[in-house]
């Protein structure tokens, strides 16, 4: 959360509870709500590592708020962010482990441990399903980031596809 | 055993289909079980050439099986005549295609329009029908289009009216968003999971999960059988966890 927390702040000052309002308004309800804590945290370490600064600002009826602002170190940090490629998402290698070792251990069948791990890939679709529905139709960020979860789980029951064909064709 | 449930939309029990083209035969399906009940959404999938469509096709009595019986509504249809089945299938089985199977040279309204009045509804019933269903579909000002004027989507959901036209207890989709973009199966599923709402019974044959997810039954289909048969329950997932992998929180 370091990176979207000080991308945010690229913007210009906010403090903690700003931040979380943002983040959650622009990803939408799929995105685990991060806590207000977690964020004062991170706010913490980022002001300790140097890349954002702090100011108490004075509020009449309440005690005082932290707004914090990005430092230059953290502008470098951002474009550093931005310029580096992600590594791709992983295969889901605990599934497979159980799945190629399975037979030699004579404690699960292959087609059973296949059929669980796709109840739970569509009830997980469904979830996504019923969360695009309530979604704002509007909030583009949060449809696709939705999305980008589908098609991850099409690939992965596409690839439970492939292993029961593979294993029907053995029999 | 007492049973007091209303009979099943559709049964099916022992279901053999084999195909003999050039080369070895197919076995497209080898043995098939199967009970729909009234308000249920099913989705079978699996990969293409798995036999799901001749399933489909078979339940629609649209192929004969080698074997294995088929009931509607708990009657059986082992004396249909193609000609029954015909009728059945403006009455009491609607049925949608992937490439949408329009009539070309009638205009939207009469391919909707048309079942109704073969089915013997009156033709002022008819077009109150399928003004009612082109306006829930979003497809008022299209009546006097042609099918080839239309967009894919368009066209999926104007044969969508047609297969609901005379209010059929069961609606068969054989992939109805195979030939369509994303935002045409987006379109498909919302409209297929309102009128599943509604009560229409719905047996989906489709490869795409996104699809089969709108459905509260999801049956796996491989190599002419069912290999799994799973009731979807959709609650909410734990929070912390991330919807999924793709979706976690990280640091």
């Amino acid at each position: 959360m370091r990176l979207p927390l000080l991308a945010l702040l690229a913007r210009g000052p906010a403090h903690g509870y700003e931040l979380k309002q943002d983040l959650e308004q622009l990803l939408g309800s799929a995105y685990p709500q991060p806590n207000v804590g977690q964020i004062y945290v991170t706010l913490g370490r980022l002001e300790k590592s140097g890349l954002i600064e702090g100011e108490d600002v004075a509020q009449s009826s309440r005690p005082n708020k932290k707004v914090y602002h990005l430092t230059d170190a953290g502008r470098e940090a951002l474009r550093a962010w931005f310029e580096e490629p992600e590594d791709e998402p992983r295969v889901r290698d605990e599934f497979f482990m159980k799945l190629a070792l399975a037979p030699q251990t004579g404690l699960a069948d292959q087609v059973a441990l296949i059929n669980q791990q796709r109840r739970q890939y569509l009830n997980t679709m469904r979830q996504l399903s019923k969360l695009a529905a309530a979604e704002d139709r509007d909030n583009r960020i949060a449809h696709l980031l939705i999305e980008g979860a589908m098609l991850h789980l099409q690939a992965d029951l596409d690839w439970l596809e492939r292993c029961q064909e593979e294993l029907e064709e053995l029999e | 055993m007492s049973d007091d449930r209303p009979a099943p939309v559709l049964r099916a029990e022992g279901l053999v289909k084999t195909h003999h083209g050039e080369g070895a035969p197919a076995h497209a399906v080898r043995g098939v079980d199967l009970c729909v009940r009234p308000g249920e959404f099913v989705a079978i999938t699996g990969p293409s050439g798995a036999g799901k469509s001749t399933l489909l096709h078979l339940l629609g009595g649209l192929q004969r099986p080698d074997a294995g019986r088929i009931w509607l509504d708990g009657e059986s249809t082992d004396t249909y005549s193609e000609a029954r089945w015909a009728v059945e299938r403006r009455k009491r089985i609607g049925i949608v295609f992937q490439f949408f199977n329009l009539v070309s040279n009638l205009s939207v309204a009469d391919n909707v329009e048309l079942p109704a009045l073969l089915a013997g509804v009156a033709p002022k019933q008819a077009r109150a029908e399928r003004e009612q269903l082109l306006a829930e579909l979003g497809l008022t000002g299209k009546e006097r289009s042609m099918p080839g004027e239309l967009s894919g989507g368009e066209q999926q959901r104007v044969a969508l009216a047609r297969a609901l036209v005379n209010h059929p207890p069961l609606l068969l989709a054989d992939e109805p968003a195979g030939s369509l973009d994303s935002k045409g199966t987006r379109e498909v599923m919302r409209l297929l999971s309102r009128f599943h709402q509604r009560g229409q019974t719905i047996l989906l044959v489709t490869h795409d999960a996104r699809l089969a997810s709108a459905a509260d039954r999801v049956i796996s289909f491989f190599d002419g059988r069912i290999a799994d048969d799973a009731t979807l329950d959709g609650g909410t997932p734990p929070r912390r966890a991330g919807i999924s992998g793709v979706l976690e929180l990280k640091d």
